[in-house]
């Protein structure tokens, strides 16, 4: 525990104003933020070079002012300083000390200033890597950054101010951080998933440079695509990693149940998907201009759109953030401001930028733009279905209805089966044409995997599960597909003459982790064993060959709840699923037993007690889970070793080549 | 943006899992409709849960309900139309194919019929990626040099 | 291809922050529309609460009835309870009362200790009656007609703002019909 108390005899007085300085470092962070915006916007239309280069500068300040925010709210919590309203509805003296720190971005206002903070690094981040860039462009892209910030923390200081005090009746207690967020995924799942989130606006700002400045060439895309896979790779894992904190915190082993919130945080990675690799293409034949900046467009306003959802209370989630309709206007006018304006700025100058590419054989061309098209009628899907109930309440004047799980499967899994499809096949595929004697071999790989998805279909139907034959064909299309995939992609890295660069590699170890996730969710869906039953201590029940024996029952204090732990032994394993009560705000919460593998968990939760000392326990067997989100980690890793390629090192060292030489602006 | 973060501010301290109910049926065929269906539904009273996932009152006894209806033999479609007639479209999670709701059931398949059809003309023009507009001006700027 | 096709995102983003805005407007997400307006009210078979007796849905035929779903462990039904007197005592309109998931021992003393507007009372201990007639929480409070048609269903407390702004006036219409 980092020694704060003596930190603070020694500067006592200086500490205890500690959240009035960060909210001036805010504001200071907030002026930095239009400074950037001035200097490199105006900088680059009025070809001032000096104006543009000492814009970096304020990129810097803007930084160092939001770290000192952080730091002090952070502060704030650690020495539980109730007088912040904000530590006060969101901490508690009995709150473990990690929990204190990652209760800063437990609730809208203290995320919304960690999302500015993660805004202002990828700014710096830019600000200093980008410095090879053609000025005019790095002050385009800078000045983007920093109008974004700007409305950002605009929205911040006028309506979700985390530093406001409540004195002179200051609480002596704190109300506790929400007893479900007590957790290490709390830790980790916000920060990832917000530096994707926030990473995607350099793709914006470089889309909108282009736009601007009339380059959106081969060598735009190379400087904007390593950015842009980064962002991704982050998205990647915060998504995988909030479905595995959902998984085991949940307590009834779902992992993805298509909830706004959770949809919001996955259609800027549909899109970001498309975009990445609608960059590739722009990047190798300075084509696809026109989709690729709108999907850059596209992608950011989704990142809006999600923090809309989230935090505006219009649609009805147990996951989002207090509903305040003064935010929610707020919110709704940034985003009206920066998806309308970058719209219209595409409208407007696309037409005279735009490649236009005609034929276009079998070639990797047009499977990416296949790829395209599918991620586009995915983020269609997810769209629709999460905002259909709002515009159908709007429509009839009052009628509800609801779209879940059922409607999303139903649209969304085939859709990724047609991508299966042409995934495998993506190997084969050359720029510009592609042989016809290649696909042979792929051919017969796809032969050999019906083969092998067949005998598995009649494994499955020969066992005595009861399940329905539909059920069996989806999952054996799924395993057969993947299969397929495998097989094409390490027949290519086989049979590859010559290197094997990082950002060959990054895709294949992608589109494996694709195919991986693919299998563990359709096994892990049709597969799983569950049931639910009455047991006392001393009971044993049954499931899939295996005897679940429930032990005993004990009472465990843990530091700010009381819990009743009980065992489980499942031959040499034991689980131990607990009921707790915490303190603070005297809610009952179920944590799991789930004994971890590779191939299935065991996963066990409590319901509740019944007075002759019996209890409701769900016991499930769910093969393969695990293998969801190896897939996911598998793809994040592919994105990150796509951009370690040795061509954007070398492009840092180059000048940008002889495009840059005659310029229009 | 944050995928699984309540606010302190929601009166509704949600219980992480539901009850857990351990009916009895007479085989696992029936056990996996019922389970099946009660996720197909949405608990009227909470904020976008269904059935298994919630532990209030109104789920309870929509499950007791769902259970009883299906140990009476009663079909899936039976069942669903049993809940819609008392609680409305609500709560079902599996929107009705209607007229009104045909721009959420068709709108992405038509999306990608669409999609379709512009790869498809694209894919029978002529081969040459031709320069911009910007591009060829800028082309004729260097030749005139 | 036209330039005009490139403002297509434009007018559709324009088309969403307009659903979007228009959420902001929209009725409290926890009221739910009943689907058994203009449906008859469903069949039962349960005990009166003081009385033991059994009651169906003949019971309420013949009148126009303010059906109210109440429990003691539902604080806001305290609250709507000094209403549903002053309702009582000034139109003499009939109000039954639906015990809902309650225990029915709690539920006696409930009412004599706070007073009883109710005609009689209804108990539905498993909550099966609320089932039928899509309640999904308490207070709630039902219009039905004279034949047992059921007119309007209200989600929450009864109070003076609510009661004549919107109860009021549909129990005159059916009076006048």
């Amino acid at each position: 525990m980092p020694n704060v108390e003596s930190f603070d005899a020694t500067f006592g007085m200086l500490w205890s104003v500690g959240p009035e300085v960060g909210h001036l470092a805010a504001i200071v962070g907030f002026v930095a933020a239009i400074i950037l915006s001035g200097l490199g916007h105006l900088g680059a239309a009025t070809r001032r070079r000096n104006w543009v280069e000492n814009s970096g500068s304020f990129a810097v300040l803007q930084l160092v002012a939001l770290v000192v925010a952080f730091i002090l709210l952070v502060h704030a919590f650690l020495v539980d300083d109730y007088s912040v309203v904000y530590v006060a509805t969101n901490s508690n003296a009995l709150l473990p000390w990690y929990y204190k720190v990652s209760a800063v971005w437990g609730a809208h206002e203290g995320s919304f200033l960690l999302w500015t903070l993660i805004m202002a690094m990828w700014t710096f981040a830019v600000a200093i890597a980008g410095r090879r860039l053609p000025y005019q462009m790095y002050g385009r892209v800078l000045g983007t950054l920093g109008l974004l910030n700007t409305g950002f923390l605009l929205f911040l200081l006028q309506t979700s101010n985390p530093f406001l005090r409540l004195v002179p009746n200051v609480p002596t207690v704190g109300a506790d951080l929400n007893p479900l967020l007590q957790d290490f995924g709390l830790i980790v799942h916000p920060p990832l998933l917000y530096t994707g989130y926030v990473g995607f606006s350099v793709a914006f700002a470089f889309g909108v440079a282009g736009l601007i400045s009339g380059r959106l060439d081969a060598t735009w895309a190379r400087w904007a695509r390593p950015w842009t896979n980064v962002a991704w790779a982050f998205l990647t894992v915060g998504i995988t990693l909030g479905s595995w904190w959902a998984y085991y915190e949940l307590g009834w082993g779902g992992w993805w149940f298509w909830d706004p919130v959770e949809n919001a945080s996955f259609m800027p990675w549909l899109a970001g998907t498309a975009l990445i690799h609608s960059l590739a293409v722009t990047e190798k034949r300075s084509a696809f201009r026109s989709w690729t900046v709108l999907l850059s467009i596209l992608t950011f306003s989704l990142c809006l759109l999600g923090a809309f959802i989230v935090r505006s209370g219009v649609l009805t989630s147990v996951h989002a953030f207090a509903v305040d309709p003064e935010r929610g206007v707020f919110l709704l006018v940034l985003l009206g401001i920066t998806v309308g304006g970058s719209l219209a700025l595409y409208a407007i100058r696309v037409p005279a930028i735009r490649s236009r590419i005609a034929y276009m054989g079998l070639s990797r061309e047009l499977f990416l733009l296949i790829n395209n098209v599918l991620f586009v009628v995915a983020v269609a899907v997810v769209f629709v279905g999460t905002l259909y109930p709002l515009a159908y309440e709007a429509v009839t004047g009052g009628d509800k209805i609801s779209v879940g799980p059922p409607y999303f499967n139903r649209l969304f899994v085939p859709l990724m089966g047609l991508l299966a499809v042409f995934l495998a096949l993506v190997p084969v595929a050359r720029w510009k044409r592609t042989p016809i004697r290649l696909f042979r071999q792929v051919g017969l790989l796809l032969l050999v995997s019906m083969l092998a998805g067949g005998v598995f279909f009649v494994i499955a139907i020969l066992s005595d599960r009861v399940l329905n034959t539909s059920s069996i064909v989806g999952v054996v299309i799924a395993v057969t597909l993947a299969l397929w995939l495998l097989l094409s992609h390490t027949a290519d890295f086989i049979q590859r003459k010559g290197a094997r660069p990082f950002g060959y590699l990054g895709m294949l170890l992608a589109h494996v982790g694709f195919a991986i996730g693919a299998v563990g969710v359709a096994i892990t869906t049709v597969f799983s064993h569950e049931t639910e039953v009455r047991l006392s201590p001393g009971d044993t029940v049954e499931l899939n060959a295996r005897e679940y024996q429930f032990t005993s029952v004990t009472t465990v204090n843990g530091p700010n709840y009381v819990a009743q732990r009980a065992k489980f032994d499942v031959g040499d394993i034991s689980l131990y699923p607990e009921k707790r009560t915490y303190l603070a705000r005297n809610s009952v919460m179920t944590e799991a037993g789930i004994d971890a593998g590779f191939f299935k968990d065991l996963y066990i939760a409590l319901g509740e007690p019944l007075p002759d000392g019996s209890w409701g326990v769900r016991i499930q067997e769910k093969v393969l889970v695990r293998w969801v989100w190896c897939g996911g980690l598998l793809v994040c890793f592919g994105g990150l070793l796509a951009v370690m390629d040795g061509r954007y090192r070398r492009l840092a060292l180059r000048r940008g080549g002889l495009a840059s030489a005659v310029k229009v602006t | 943006m944050v995928s699984s973060l309540i606010s302190g501010m929601l009166a509704t301290w949600i219980v992480a899992v539901s009850t857990i109910d351990a009916f009895e049926f007479e085989d696992e065929g029936e056990r996996l409709r019922y389970n099946d269906l009660i996720a197909e539904f949405r608990c009227p009273k909470c904020l976008n849960t269904n059935l298994p996932g919630s532990d209030a009152p109104v789920a309870r006894d929509l499950r007791r309900t769902v259970y009883r209806l299906v140990n009476e033999g009663m079909t899936d479609d039976q069942v669903r139309r049993y809940l819609q007639d008392r609680y409305g479209d609500f709560v079902l999670y599996d929107p009705p194919v209607r007229a009104n709701t045909w721009i959420l059931w068709f709108g992405p398949p038509i999306l990608l019929l669409a999609g379709i059809l512009v790869l498809r003309r694209i894919g029978s023009r002529v081969t040459r990626v031709f320069l911009s507009d910007d591009e060829r001006a800028r082309l004729e700027a260097i030749r005139k040099q | 291809m036209k330039r005009t096709v490139f403002f297509a995102p434009f007018i559709g983003f324009i088309a969403l922050v307009a659903i979007l805005y228009a959420g902001f407007h929209l009725n409290d997400p926890s009221h739910l529309p009943s689907a058994l307006v203009g449906k008859s009210f469903p069949p039962f078979q349960l005990d009166e609460l003081s009385s033991g007796k059994v009651l169906e849905r003949q019971s309420l035929l013949g009148k126009i009835r303010l059906v109210n779903v109440w429990a003691t462990w539902c604080p806001t039904c305290l609250h709507e309870h000094a209403t549903l007197m002053d309702i009582r005592r000034a139109t003499g309109i009939s109000i039954v009362g639906i015990n809902y998931r309650d225990n029915s021992e709690k539920a006696r003393r409930w009412l004599s200790l706070y007073g009883d507007p109710y005609d009689f009372t209804i108990v539905d201990a498993t909550g099966d009656l609320g089932v039928e007639l899509g309640v999904y929480g308490a207070p709630e409070t039902f219009i039905v007609d004279a034949d047992g048609i059921i007119r309007f269903r209200h989600v929450g407390d009864v109070n003076d703002r609510n009661w004549n702004r919107e109860l009021l006036p549909i129990l005159e219409s059916l009076t006048d019909g």
